[in-house]
């Protein structure tokens, strides 16, 4: 499923809403996330997930090519952990 | 850091702001956004949302655990887990929002 189909399963399921408020509707709900995130906020959605930042510690790299080595900062990640009720659907309980 | 947490209320809120529908249509509607997600996960397909981020399911087979307190042998049941890959978009956002 890509978005333009999320848009149009739930258009379908309100037609008195025009399909460019959908998809205002759809692309809010998903700017919101990745803002709260690039906040450094959580977001947890019960019963389907959270999405929250780790930090990664800076780092000694290597450059897997030259085998040169590179100083990686320190930098935020985003990362999403299943919530139980959706973790349980998906292995059938 | 902020260090919040947002919850289904919030983004209800950032659709009632947004588009002017009530309170509890908006609301109803994330939902309808989560369930129909959720639907197509347990149904074993990708949710790929552009700019956003890839959910996929990915099946693991049975293992040997172990109780890490007791040392114990445990079986793991062969299971479907749930998989989040953030979009480039993503992870440049996130990262630049929370330079020290």
């Amino acid at each position: 499923m890509i978005r333009s189909e999320l848009i149009q399963k739930i258009a379908d399921e309100n037609p008195h809403l025009y399909q460019r408020d959908v998809e205002r509707i759809v692309n809010t709900v998903f700017d919101e996330v990745t803002g709260a995130m690039s906040r450094g906020d959580r977001v947890e959605l019960r019963g389907f997930g959270a999405f929250s930042v780790k930090k990664r510690d800076a780092r000694i790299g290597r450059n897997p090519r030259t085998g040169e080595t590179v100083s990686v900062e320190e930098k935020h990640v985003p990362f999403f952990k299943t919530g139980k009720l959706l973790r349980d659907r998906l292995n059938g309980k | 850091m902020s260090g919040k947490t947002l919850t289904r209320m919030d983004l209800s809120e950032a659709v009632f702001r947004e588009v002017g529908l009530s309170r509890n249509e908006s609301a109803q509607l994330v939902e309808s956004m989560l369930d129909h997600m959720s639907d197509a996960l347990v149904d074993g397909q990708q949710v790929k949302i552009s700019s956003f981020g890839t959910f996929s399911v990915r099946s693991k087979s049975a293992r040997i655990g172990r109780n890490p307190k007791t040392g114990e042998e445990v079986p793991i049941q062969p299971r479907r887990v749930l998989t989040f890959r953030p979009s480039h978009l993503m992870k440049d956002r996130v990262a630049a929002g929370n330079k020290a």
